[in-house]
């Protein structure tokens, strides 16, 4: 009960702080709607990048443009999401430096709902807007039988692909405490991770895919599921129902990570400054 | 002092200001080594289904990858050098200090930009440039006459590189806010120096034109000329050709925000 209450007071504070940060980023409306288009050419780029090389050949380790669009539109989408919600936690690093995260450990809020709010940044709506644009056009171009339970396997695997993601952002976040900084190593599974699942599984060493299948299970954002839908074999051999397990690794993520954020605070140690 | 001990001691400096950040260099370590091995996967891919795109076989295409994973922190290709310091004290004004010393601002800010160049080039590129070369096939010259033209290469890159960005950070006197331009000079640093696909690989039209761009100066002339894919002195005259104009345009704009400058402060 306590723990629910808890639960319900982080996203509470969260809530408060992203607004207090919108609202500071509409006072220059133009410059936020620049940055905006900014954010969604930057992101873009990725694709264009797979354009490019799509106009030199006709598949990419066996799959078509739009399959690979697919996985593409459901990777950046999942990530989006959990950048929009957690992306700031890169900040941490300079305020354990700084001295202000003692602050963050004073307050009567959950830190976790005080670090993911921080700076939290409406202009990532971009990276979302341009991943379900590129989702949209694969679903209307992939040749798929669809049933029922393929539609619905779609938005499940974005939210639990999303929910994925965040476990990794706060993960990280938690080994930057221990770390003292070391932002870059988290951008190497973040934005590493949703690099690596924009391309088929199929162009990987097979070492590298049981990596991501088993050990951080990214594959479960999209790979797994994806291929069911495509009707293509799974990147590792795998029971066919597992395309459908995606919330439950999410589920399991998201206690790893919070177990490691709680052994994080308690391994803090101020740097007195 | 002699003017040329003056820029050394700069220089120095800029390589020893960045030394200092030993965690998040080995951290920036891993991280272009990660991104190495999922573009050379992919490269491999792109290869196999065509073989000797953009001229290059697969050992080549490997070697282009892990050699943009050592020059993209070296050569700041999506900003973040010595320009990112500069912007902020145009911003704050600081930049009037600067003024005053007995100093080329250009000349100190390159030399500043070329010692983070060296660093970076030292603690961050080499060590995920020697794990692709043991972990994954690569095209390397034995001969040390390309060794030695790829190093003025990548001087001249360097060089190119800095007055490109010191022309985008001259623009925060007329701008006061760098955050478009530096999105701008992000979006332009990472395509059109072929971080994403090798030029030589970019079809058409397209591809002749990105081919001439400044930006062609940083990864990809670099990258011809040690594996002889290119005549030498033709890529070390587009190299430096483009520094001379760009560092020119640098010069010219310079003195233009400086009259500003006496003019606002006056």
């Amino acid at each position: 009960m306590a723990e629910r209450g808890a639960v319900r007071e982080g996203l509470r504070a969260y809530g408060l702080i992203a607004g207090m940060w919108v609202r500071s980023s509409m006072t220059y409306r133009t410059s936020f709607l620049v940055t905006v288009v900014g954010n969604l050419l930057l992101t873009g780029l990725d694709f264009v990048g797979i354009l490019l090389m799509f106009s030199q050949v006709d598949t990419l380790g066996g799959w078509t443009l739009p399959e690979v669009a697919f996985l593409y539109g459901l990777s950046v989408t999942a990530f989006g999401i959990a950048d929009l919600v957690l992306g700031s936690m890169d900040v941490l690093g300079a305020r354990m430096r700084d001295g202000s995260f003692d602050v963050l450990l004073v307050r009567p809020v959950p830190v976790l709902a005080q670090v993911g709010a921080d700076r939290f940044a409406l202009r990532r709506l971009g990276r979302i807007t341009q991943g379900l644009a590129v989702l949209g056009w694969a679903l209307s171009a992939v040749d798929v039988e669809w049933t029922a339970a393929k539609v619905l396997l779609v938005p499940v695997m974005v939210v639990s692909g999303a929910v994925i993601f965040g476990a990794v952002f706060v993960a990280g976040a938690a080994f930057q405490i221990v770390a003292q900084d070391a932002a870059e190593v988290q951008n190497a599974f973040t934005y590493g991770g949703t690099t690596l699942l924009q391309y088929p599984p199929t162009v990987f060493g097979k070492d590298l895919v049981r990596g991501v299948t088993f050990t951080l299970p990214l594959a479960f954002v999209n790979w797994v599921p994806a291929a069911h839908v495509l009707g293509r074999p799974y990147p590792v051999a795998l029971p066919g129902w597992t395309a459908y397990v995606s919330p439950l690794v999410a589920a399991v993520c998201c206690a790893a990570a919070g177990l490691a954020w709680r052994a994080g605070l308690r391994a803090y140690q101020s740097t007195g400054s | 002092m002699g003017a040329g001990r003056l820029y050394l001691a700069v220089a120095a400096g800029g390589f020893r200001r960045y030394a200092t950040y030993r965690l998040a260099t080995a951290a920036g370590v891993f991280t272009n080594t990660v991104f190495g091995v999922i573009l050379v996967f992919t490269y491999l891919a792109l290869w196999e289904e065509r073989p000797g795109l953009g001229g290059y076989d697969q050992a080549q295409a490997v070697t282009y990858v892990w050699l943009g994973q050592c020059l993209f922190a070296t050569l700041a290709i999506q900003g973040g050098g010595a320009e990112k310091e500069l912007m902020e004290r145009i911003r704050t004004g600081e930049i009037a200090v600067d003024l005053y010393r007995p100093a080329d601002l250009q000349l100190w800010w390159l030399a500043g930009d070329l010692g983070r160049a060296a660093f970076q080039l030292l603690g961050r590129g080499v060590v995920p440039f020697l794990f692709g070369a043991l972990f994954f096939p690569m095209a390397l010259p034995t001969d040390v006459a390309r060794w030695a033209a790829f190093t003025v290469a990548l001087l001249l890159a360097g060089i190119v590189s800095f007055a490109i960005r010191y022309l985008v950070a001259l623009s925060v006197f007329w701008l006061m806010d760098g955050t478009g331009v530096n999105q701008a000079l992000m979006i332009a640093g990472i395509f059109f120096s072929g971080m994403v696909l090798p030029l030589n690989a970019f079809p058409g039209a397209f591809g002749e034109v990105v081919r001439v761009l400044p930006w062609a100066a940083q990864l990809q002339m670099p990258a011809d000329v040690l594996m002889g894919e290119t005549s030498v002195p033709g890529a070390l005259a587009f190299q430096a050709g483009w520094a001379v104009v760009l560092l020119a345009a640098g010069r010219a704009l310079q003195s233009a925000a400086t009259r500003r400058v006496v003019v606002q402060g006056g």
